[in-house]
């Protein structure tokens, strides 16, 4: 399914967060692949999503400027794709 | 998978040189013992030796290693299955979030072996041949090891184990076999993985001998790069000079976030580079392997912004770094000067003035006693 900034997302209970000084490394213990957060406030936006009622509010909360938007929503749908996140 | 790389910032590869606060690529080799002795052995292995980490040991490293979140491991050896305590190890591994890569030559995967893997989660298996036939890997590998591996390979697919990994190491001879090391994966639904000869190892002895020839880099080159669905372990970086890179991280790992725990705890800072002047400390010390890790003086000076040195004017610089270190060493080169298999053929004119005697070697060694290649009969195309 096509990520979508106005649902709600969660992290994957089957990947695991490792902090780096770039961000994080986040491993998915069902599917094998490594993927890498390349930015620290990445990390928030993705540990928020849980506790918003979509991706949209997750990116406000992590105070994600307006104009990085975008770049933003596309790293989150690359995620989505690799099912680190899911739909919730 | 770069899942952000839409975002701003330096280039992950850039963040990779200067090191992570855990490997991503951890190789175990679990034991020297080996029941084959392949005349390119990274390892020069053969015999056990008697300062191997004891079972409460290795359970301590793969603790420290779900600490360190290292999320999986590469074992292998020797043969690592010649453990008596490997399926031990393995579940033990798997049951504390340490996900396990194992390299074997299926000498223990009997059926009965294959069902257990086929029920295990998180292990992946691969088995290693060097020919597509058995008269050009038995030459390399030892008399019937060949059909050892098929038989092996034969149990994990009865068994339904689903995608195991065929894995083999390029040389002059089995060149010309790529597409039919492809035909024996793809008949089974497994991975080929296709890796880089060092001269690290017995393979100090025998890479002369066996390294792909210039004009066969080249085809692997287009061979590879024409299947990306064919794995590398991203080790031929080297031939990035040759035309467009080839998927993965085109970079030297070592220290930064490659690294190998050896059979008695000695880190060194790549599977390839099993001597002294690259041993970084060992897990029975104070700290552990955290320690080795974070803190090791040669890790630190590997995670520095290296200088291209000889290979500063040359243009294809930033495309290749400069190659493997491990096969400069082993070959006498120096380190910040060009791979001796340069695609350039900058690292053929520097081999031809190295003092054979002055190459470092991998000594003692556990070999059992000398190791000599087989005859391998011509081949058509060979």
């Amino acid at each position: 399914m096509a990520f979508d900034l106005h649902r709600a997302y969660r992290l994957s209970p089957a990947v695991a967060v490792r902090p780096e000084p770039f961000g994080a490394l986040i491993y998915h213990f069902g599917n094998r692949r490594l993927s890498f957060l390349k930015s620290p406030r990445l990390v928030t936006v993705v540990r928020l999503l849980d506790r918003h009622d979509s991706a949209a509010d997750a990116l406000e909360a992590a105070g994600v400027p307006g104009r990085q938007r975008a770049r933003y929503a596309a790293a989150l749908a690359a995620l989505a794709d690799s099912e680190v996140i899911d739909a919730r | 998978m770069l899942a952000d790389q839409a975002l701003p910032g330096t280039s992950l590869t850039e963040r990779f040189k200067r090191g992570l606060t855990a490997p991503i690529c951890l190789t175990w080799e679990l034991t020297y013992a080996c029941n084959l002795q392949c005349v390119h052995c990274l390892s020069a292995s053969g015999r056990r030796d008697p300062r191997e980490l004891t079972t409460r040991e290795c359970l301590r490293v793969v603790d420290e290693l779900e600490r360190m979140q290292v999320f999986y491991v590469n074992i292998g050896g020797g043969e690592p299955t010649l453990r008596p305590d490997f399926w031990d190890l393995l579940d033990y591994s798997v049951a504390h979030h340490v996900g396990v890569k194992f390299s074997t030559n299926g000498v223990r995967l009997d059926q009965r072996a294959a069902r257990r893997l086929a029920g295990t989660d998180y292990v992946d298996v691969q088995i290693s041949i060097d020919g597509a036939t058995a008269d050009v890997n038995d030459a390399v590998r030892g008399a019937g090891s060949f059909a050892m591996a098929r038989r092996a390979m034969d149990n994990l697919a009865e068994a339904g184990f689903g995608e195991f990994k065929i894995s083999m190491v390029v040389t002059r001879h089995n060149v010309s076999q790529l597409d039919e090391f492809k035909q024996i994966a793809d008949a089974y639904g497994a991975r080929l993985r296709v890796t880089r000869l060092r001269p690290s190892g017995r393979g100090a002895d025998s890479w002369a001998e066996l390294h792909p020839t210039a004009a066969q880099q080249r085809l692997l080159h287009e061979w590879l790069s024409a299947r990306p669905d064919v794995l590398t372990g991203d080790s031929f970086f080297h031939l990035s000079a040759l035309g467009a890179p080839l998927p993965g991280l085109n970079l030297c790992g070592a220290g930064r976030v490659v690294c190998l725990i050896d059979p008695v705890g000695d880190v060194y800072a790549c599977p390839f580079v099993l001597h002294e002047q690259f041993r970084a400390g060992n897990v029975r010390e104070p700290g552990g392997f955290t320690r080795v890790w974070r803190e090791s003086g040669l890790l630190l000076r590997l995670r520095e912004p290296a200088a291209a040195g000889a290979c500063a004017s040359c243009g294809q610089f930033d495309a290749c770094q400069g190659g493997c270190m491990a096969a400069k060493f082993f070959t006498g080169l120096p380190l910040d000067g060009p791979d001796p298999e340069c695609v350039l053929g900058h690292g053929e004119r520097e081999l031809a003035r190295v003092c054979l005697p002055d190459r470092p070697r991998t000594e003692p060694g556990h070999s059992r006693g000398p190791v000599f290649l087989g005859r391998i009969a011509a081949r058509a195309g060979a």
